[in-house]
């Protein structure tokens, strides 16, 4: 079953078209790798499905529900969006953890202020902060950094600082996690780590969507390859027929670079 | 006169010096916030007029505006409003100067708030976007991003200039002087005048090095506190 449904993606920054009618779909539980030139429109996908950017055309479909309609006027309750919101997750290329909170904290925080919301907080506020705190260290523990849980941001290395996100946004179950070149911040010898930790939520069957530059790593990890360039999906396919049998020109092209 | 009471004279100043740091403080600090929301706006003419009337008070001496607060009453409305507040003060409560101090408070709160809107403005304009993308695609209220996320980062990238600001106001305190207000420079210039005693006005250093050294002192303290993160 397709859990998240894209039709028909539009978005302009000003002249420039940056997305142009993208439509694609993933199931429940593959990997899905974007790759594509610099500019090619990748980020501003991810930020378009995770709302952080707002499309000008286009239907999003997140397990079944609309979570975006470019052609609906109603503008949603902040409650409401913020409930969809959350049925996506989002690594950054640049981690932003919040520098004045540890580890642990930085992972619960937003669902310990999402607890809030439920009726009963008051009276078990004690029961479910704890819930969440044991939540958020074994979340740690799964990305390796249980020791780390009271370090501050700027006390670990980048590639621990961007497990600590990874573990952040999956603290808030997502269905979806998207991850924005999650290692392209990183000392080479660190990208080993993350790339670890996101083969180990492939064998929990987490849905990903990864814009990447590890060619290799790509093609290891992924379901499908998304071909992007100049704002449209160029090609898209299994890794093996992406890297050893491209049909699109520009693919090849693209490929060809990256084995020189 | 001893040189203790000469001391006590000047404590005299000194104490409306304070006040009027203390009373700058109390409305300058919370009133900066609305104008730099206002010079933050994304609707333009409130930003335009925001910008502007900061482009004025930071750009024309506190000691005109002290002046302008002082005789505008008078002059357009043909009411000497800090003129009677001060007759009338003195007169009812034996509280002496109270309308010139009012005056001079006036113009301190609106000047230094326009400095303190424009630290505030460079604090939250110097925090990434990043922080906030990051709150909203965890599903964080926008008040949440703001109170949990941004504002302990901005208060620890603020304070360095906001010390600086307040150190400064303190000594901008002698500028009351302009009219008349009995601050410790002009009793200090009293004693010149009445006494011909000089040396009561280098005294006078005294007693903002002894000031400043505490707020020094205090300004390290909420640095170190906020040493235990970066960003
Ligand atoms: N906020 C913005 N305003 C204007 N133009 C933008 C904005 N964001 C992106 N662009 C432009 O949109 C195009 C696509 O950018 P995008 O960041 O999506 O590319 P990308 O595929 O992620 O590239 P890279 O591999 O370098 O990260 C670029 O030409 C970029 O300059
Ligand atoms: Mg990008």
């Amino acid at each position: 079953m397709a859990i998240l449904e894209v039709e028909n993606l539009g978005k302009s920054f000003g002249h420039l078209e940056v997305l142009k009618d993208i439509s694609f779909s993933l199931d429940q539980g593959k990997v899905l790798s974007v790759i594509g030139s610099s500019g090619s429109g990748k980020t501003t996908l991810l930020r378009c499905i995770t709302s952080l950017e707002r499309a000008d055309k286009g239907v999003i479909r997140v397990n079944g529900e609309t979570v975006f309609d470019a052609s609906s006027p109603k503008k949603e309750s902040a409650a409401e969006e913020r409930r969809k919101q959350l049925a996506v997750g989002l690594v950054f290329q640049n981690f932003n953890l919040f520098p004045q909170y540890t580890a642990i904290r930085n992972v619960t925080l937003a669902a310990e202020l999402a607890l809030r919301d439920k009726p009963d907080y008051k009276q078990n506020k004690k029961k479910y902060l704890a819930e969440t705190r044991e939540k958020g260290m074994e979340l740690l523990k799964k990305v390796g950094l249980a020791e780390k849980a009271d370090s501050y941001p700027w006390q670990l290395s980048g590639g621990q600082q961007q497990r600590v996100s990874i573990a952040r946004a999956l603290c808030m179950n997502p269905s979806i996690l998207f991850f924005d070149e999650p290692t392209s911040a990183l000392d080479p010898e660190l990208t080993g780590e993350i790339l670890k930790v996101i083969r180990q939520l492939t064998l929990v069957h987490m849905t990903m969507v990864i814009v990447t530059h590890e060619m290799s790593f790509a093609r290891d990890v992924s379901d499908e390859i998304l071909f992007m360039n100049q704002g449209v999906i160029e090609e898209r396919g299994a890794p093996e027929q992406i890297f050893s049998a491209p049909k699109s020109v520009r693919l090849r092209e693209f490929i060809n670079k990256f084995n020189d | 006169m001893t040189f203790w009471q000469i001391t006590l004279f000047l404590l005299d100043g000194f104490k409306i010096s304070v006040l009027i740091f203390f009373v700058t403080l109390i409305v300058g600090l919370p009133l900066g916030l609305p104008i730099a929301m206002c010079s933050m706006s994304k609707f333009k003419p409130l930003k335009a007029a925001a910008k502007v009337f900061v482009w004025v008070i930071r750009g024309v001496p506190l000691m005109l505006q002290i002046f302008i607060i002082y005789y505008v009453p008078g002059l357009v409305f043909h009411y000497q409003l800090f003129g009677q507040v001060d007759k009338y003060l003195l007169l009812n409560y034996g509280i002496e100067d109270a309308g010139r101090i009012l005056a001079v408070l006036i113009a301190f709160a609106i000047n230094y708030a326009c400095y303190f809107s424009e630290i505030y403005r460079g604090g939250i304009e110097s925090i990434s976007v990043g922080q906030y993308e990051a709150g909203k695609v965890l599903g964080m209220m926008k008040s949440q991003v703001f109170f949990r996320v941004v504002l302990l980062q901005v208060v620890k990238r603020i304070v360095p200039p906001m010390s600086n600001e307040i150190i400064t106001l303190i000594k901008d305190t002698a500028l009351a002087n302009c009219i008349m207000v009995a601050e410790v420079i002009k009793q200090a210039n009293t004693l010149a005048a009445t006494k011909a005693l000089i040396w009561p006005l280098f005294y006078t250093g005294v007693f903002y090095l002894i000031f400043v050294g505490v707020l020094s002192i205090l300004f390290n303290r909420v640095e170190k506190k906020l040493d235990f993160f970066r960003g």
